[in-house]
């Protein structure tokens, strides 16, 4: 079976004064996983993200969906395939009212009219949005916003959805919601996740994990097969999850704790030390 | 504080005059302008009136409300009508008096100056009115939708209709956006120790140059992230678009329509066989 996205060689860069470049960049998404992708600021992560749907077109090298090259031609075949929600809840949404704006990429495709209605039904009960669909945008929260964006693209019924910071500027109950509902279309809907972020806490939920740095892959692991690696981590501009960060620290001042994620497992492990 | 202040003036209850096709609305604002300049006498325009008046009972609309929309030009109107007091002249009589009633020099008021102020008056009066009922009852999202779909016509010649309406409903939807980032850099500029409010005018258009300038900059870069979002989302113009919304004339636009029809038609023959004429 082909892979949902895979990049074969690629490079990018965003013109020689911005310091950036992506070379020989390999790398491949299975159909239904759910990766995160992680890494500091100007790592690649988000370049990664906009390759995958033709936002940006590489200098060399490939990238195909579901087996399929991208190329000019097929640009919008992919990119109905290959949904990505952004960063900023308030400049995503093209209309003022909720159900408009979610049945914008279904207008911008030509469905039916009654499929575009049929789509935004599911699109808004599948992020938990169904009794806001005549709600104004500009009055939800940042966490409400950010789940019509994801219906906005759901509405397509895209097989794989990036999510390209798209918790950064949230509160963190807003963060939970997103990650939630994310986590949720990828177990029931089947939708392959590429979840970025810089929030570690949210790379436990992946069944793998990849950091970025300086537009290479340079650790892929389970989540918790990177988190065990916590000083390389560091060298990568990046921090542990809090729970790991508190176990090496405790290690750190010689206590033997084993490494942990979560809090129930470290006050285990302290448990053990102490007795 | 910005946030709510709400665009436009729409006033949210449910009427028969808020389910009316915008398009219709629209086209009934224009047709009403027409029929209120047709009209030359008292009678035609007081049937003008009842129509709106029927059309504002019909949008359950608080006449307060109303009255606003009228108190914005009403030193406009009052001006008007007073020049038109002291200069019109003419020597029709209308009841018991003389024609002239005052003069002083070049100022003359005379029955028939009254008269035409009067009307004069009623007529911007009706005109504020009519135009302000159409935002009250319409959302600026359907008037939108009502002007791209008037609009189609002009495809014909190459006129971007549908770029242009889809202009018109980013702009509104981001004017919140925009006002929340307005109070925002301005909060931050007078914790810099920006001096927003006070000195002269000029000092204050000066001091509005440190808002407009990270405005102008963070509506640029929201454009350029909307444009990602609609990329990303299969855009690519209006060509093989469809509008989930579909606007529909119903039995109640008809009857809109035919009020509509019977009083221009009645103002039209009011014009040329008139009853009572001024």
């Amino acid at each position: 079976m082909a892979n949902a996205l895979e990049y074969r060689d690629v490079a990018f860069s965003y013109g020689e004064e911005s310091g950036f470049r992506m070379e020989h960049l390999n790398f491949s998404v299975q159909e239904g996983e759910f990766v995160a992708v992680l890494g500091h600021n100007g790592s690649g992560k988000s370049t990664l993200a906009r390759l995958a749907n033709g936002l940006l077109t590489p200098d060399s090298g490939e990238i195909s969906v579901f087996g399929v090259p991208l190329t000019g031609k097929n640009l919008f075949d992919i990119r109905k395939q290959v949904g990505i929600v952004f960063q900023n809840p308030d400049s995503q949404a093209v209309a003022s009212i909720v159900e408009d704006d979610v049945a914008f990429g279904a207008e911008n495709v030509g469905l039916p009219r009654k499929e575009i209605g049929e789509r935004i039904g599911f699109a808004l009960r599948a992020v938990g949005m169904e009794d806001y669909r005549t709600a104004t945008i500009s009055r939800l929260s940042g966490g409400q916003k950010q789940r019509v964006a994801i219906a906005g693209v759901l509405a397509l019924k895209p097989r794989v959805m990036i999510l390209d910071e798209s918790t950064a500027m949230l509160d963190p109950r807003g963060r939970r919601e997103i990650v939630e509902v994310v986590k949720e279309l990828n177990e029931k809907e089947g939708v392959t996740v590429m979840l970025i972020t810089h929030f570690m806490e949210e790379a436990l939920l992946a069944s793998r994990a990849v950091v970025m740095n300086r537009g290479e892959i340079v650790m892929q692991d389970t989540p918790e097969g990177i988190f065990r690696r916590g000083e390389e981590l560091i060298c990568y501009n990046l921090a542990l999850p809090r729970i790991g960060e508190i176990a090496r620290r405790l290690r750190g001042g010689g206590m033997d704790v084993a490494d942990a994620l979560d809090v129930n497992t470290l006050a285990e492990e302290i448990a053990k030390c102490v007795s | 504080m910005l946030k709510d202040v709400s665009f436009g003036q729409y006033y949210p209850v449910k009427s028969f005059v808020h389910n009316l096709d915008p398009r219709l609305k629209i086209l009934f604002l224009i047709g009403y302008i027409v029929a209120i300049f047709l009209a030359k006498e008292f009678l035609a325009l007081g049937a003008c009136a009842a129509v709106l008046l029927l059309a504002v009972l019909f949008a359950r609309i608080p006449v307060g409300k109303v009255m606003r929309a009228v108190r914005g030009i009403l030193f406009l109107v009052l001006f008007t009508a007073a020049i038109n007091v002291f200069f019109h002249g003419g020597d029709a009589v209308y009841w018991n008096a003389p024609a002239v009633l005052w003069e002083w020099k070049i100022f003359r008021v005379t029955q028939a100056g009254i008269v035409f102020s009067a009307f004069l008056a009623l007529r911007l009066f009706l005109l504020v009115i009519c135009s302000s009922l159409l935002t009250y009852t319409t959302t600026p999202v359907s008037l939108t939708d009502g002007l791209e779909s008037l609009l189609t016509p002009l495809k014909w010649v190459r006129f971007p209709v549908h770029e242009l309406a889809l202009i018109m409903s980013i702009a509104l939807r981001f004017i919140p956006i925009l006002m929340d980032e307005t109070e925002r850099i301005m909060n931050a500029q007078k914790a810099r120790g920006a001096a927003l409010d006070s000195g002269g005018p000029a000092k204050r258009v000066k001091a509005i140059v440190p808002v407009l300038i990270p405005l102008l900059l963070s509506a640029f870069r929201r454009a350029d992230e909307l444009g990602d979002a609609m990329d990303a989302r299969c855009y690519s113009g209006g060509k093989s678009r469809v509008k989930y919304k579909k606007l529909r004339f119903s039995w109640r636009d008809l009857l809109a329509f035919a009020l509509l029809a019977a009083l221009i038609a009645g103002v039209s023959v009011m014009r040329f066989f008139p009853v009572f004429p001024l």
